[in-house]
């Protein structure tokens, strides 16, 4: 038996995400092999075996479609006699893992946040209602997908670099009906959902005119930039900036809301953050409850501080 | 055309999340339910469609009797009728082999939903009931345009958009910004009343997942307000350690 880890990239580098995949795999007692549909390096995907895996399948190129790719992985899961598909949490991966179920008879979980527990079947812990509260989900067919959370586990370290091979799978024609047209990327140097650091603005900058020190605070750290949905909604900023319950989710180590008041739609989408920092003038922002570090004061006069002092730092 | 639109009966974003019955139980006491949001983007699109092109909108939602008053705010919109599939819905696979059942005979141009309801938020149903009619699934689209037997849709992909072509039929998971979301207005109240909801019962068993026990998160210890820019950084640094 085999655990199969479906990683992913973007312009040649794994996902961080997609390490912690492994590094879950790796603790579940069979051997990992995982499987990259794309473009990361061979250099990348050796690494894997660091965090856990003992082989490491290389698709090259990209399918145009979701149906395309889950026909590859699931080939993958036959010929190497996997009982297990781990993803981590992506659109992607849920796209994916949904269709990979149906024809593999497996039952899937999403937002997995534990190692499962098998004591008495087979039991992992999932975060529901946007991540305000939690589930105990008993998995009951042979096979399962496990679509883990961003941060859930520790990315293991140590192992050596391991072999690269490539792969390849029969698609049938009838997979074939999506053509992809072109691609657009997002402007920003940092990934918001990949980001380790999000620095956010919320209506309390007042306009889009003053989201130049958002800017110099995430260049400052290295951090990605996000907004609240009013501010989107408004175009101050880009809709793929907003963050919360009906966009983007994220779950970075330092989440830094700045003028944001903290509705509850909000919060669902950081609440996976490891720290929270508000900065924020009303003291009675709902967003210090939610908060690890605080400052009660005027975005225009704290944010340029802060960055001139983590400036200094480096 | 036809469009199939699958909603969600969920509680509001501003639900305060609790649990009954030894915490095997979502407490739905003072809860008000509403169309999952992001289906909401699914039936707004629907209806603009609607509109443009001419077409046939019905709603499909799985659960019990309490989930109509919900439904027939999807009438209210724009829908033109509406299949009731009468079970709880306990898990994505059931769900969506309800909507595939419904669905298969259905002649379908489209089917549209929401990227994830915003309870269980599983991702899952679009691709398992694109998986289980063979047709293509997409997810997450924020536009999407019809011409001829065509879709034109654009779709998040990590660190931008993807722009995508596909002959219907197919299915599609919608988030924003899609469509502007559309508040039922008085005729379409009135007239939601007379339009036809039709019960079916199940099919197949609902097994492969189960819920056992739920908890909420671990309450936050307290935030700690620094007095100055100094001092913050300094917790950042060498308490929290993450700069």
């Amino acid at each position: 038996m085999s655990i199969i880890v479906f990683v992913e990239s973007t312009d040649s580098k794994l996902k961080k995400a997609s390490r912690e995949a492994v590094s879950y795999a790796s603790q579940l007692g069979d051997e990992v092999v995982a499987v990259s549909i794309g473009d990361a390096s061979d250099s990348e995907l050796a690494s894997l075996g660091k965090n856990g895996a003992s082989k490491v399948l290389k698709i090259a190129g990209d399918f145009n479609s979701n149906q395309e790719a889950a026909t590859a992985v699931s080939e993958l899961m036959n010929s190497n006699n996997a009982s297990i598909l781990v993803m981590s949490q992506s659109a992607k991966a849920v796209a994916i893992g949904g269709r990979v179920a149906i024809k593999q008879d497996a039952a899937m979980a999403s937002n997995v946040v534990s190692l499962p527990d098998t004591t008495n079947g087979f039991v992992v812990k999932t975060s529901i209602f946007s991540g305000k509260a939690f589930a105990q989900v008993q998995l009951n067919k042979d096979k399962k997908i496990l679509v883990v959370s961003k941060n859930a586990v520790e990315i293991k370290e140590g192992g050596s670099d391991v072999q690269v091979e490539s792969a390849s799978a029969t698609i049938p024609d009838s997979d074939k009906k999506v053509t992809v047209t072109g691609t657009e990327k997002t402007t920003g140097d940092v990934l918001l959902t990949e980001a380790d650091i999000v620095v956010s603005g919320g209506r309390g900058l007042k306009g889009p005119e003053n989201w130049g020190m958002i800017e110099d605070l995430a260049k400052a750290l290295g951090a990605a930039t996000g907004c609240s949905k009013p501010v989107s909604d408004m175009d101050w900023r880009p809709h793929h900036e907003h963050v919360g319950q009906t966009g983007i989710k994220v779950a970075p180590t330092l989440y830094i809301a700045i003028g944001i008041s903290g509705a509850i739609q909000h919060l669902a989408g950081v609440n996976s953050s490891k720290y929270i920092v508000v900065i924020n003038k009303d003291e009675e922002a709902p967003f210090f409850k939610a908060a690890d570090y605080g400052i009660i004061g005027d975005a225009f006069d704290v944010v340029p501080k802060l960055t001139e002092a983590i400036k200094a730092l480096k | 055309m036809k469009i199939l639109v699958c909603i969600s009966h969920v509680p509001d974003t501003t639900s305060k999340i609790s649990f009954i019955d030894e915490d095997t139980k979502f407490n739905s006491n003072g809860v008000q339910y509403i169309i999952g949001p992001y289906d909401d983007y699914a039936i707004a699109r629907a209806v603009e469609l609607k509109e443009s092109n001419g077409a046939a909108i019905t709603v499909i939602n799985v659960g019990g009797v309490e989930t109509e008053p919900t439904i027939r705010k999807a009438l209210a919109i724009g829908a033109d009728d509406a299949i009731r599939v009468n079970a709880e819905a306990t898990d994505a696979l059931f769900v969506a082999r309800q909507i595939a059942n419904v669905a298969k005979d259905g002649g379908y141009d489209m089917i549209l939903m929401g990227r994830e309801s915003i309870d269980y938020n599983g991702g899952q149903v679009h691709a398992m009931v694109g998986e289980l009619l063979g047709i293509p699934s997409i997810s997450p689209i924020m536009k999407l345009e019809i011409e001829g037997s065509l879709a034109k849709m654009s779709c998040e992909i990590e660190g931008g958009k993807e722009f995508v072509e596909v002959a219907m039929p197919f299915v599609a998971g919608c988030q924003e910004p899609l469509a502007e979301w559309k508040i039922p207005n008085m005729r379409g109240i009135m007239t939601a009343r007379t339009k036809p909801l039709n019960v079916v019962e199940p099919t197949g068993s609902n097994n492969a997942v189960q819920y056992q026990k739920y908890e909420m998160p671990p309450a936050k210890s307290g935030v700690k307000i620094a007095e100055s820019v100094d001092q913050l950084v300094n917790m950042l640094q060498n308490e929290a350690k993450v700069i």
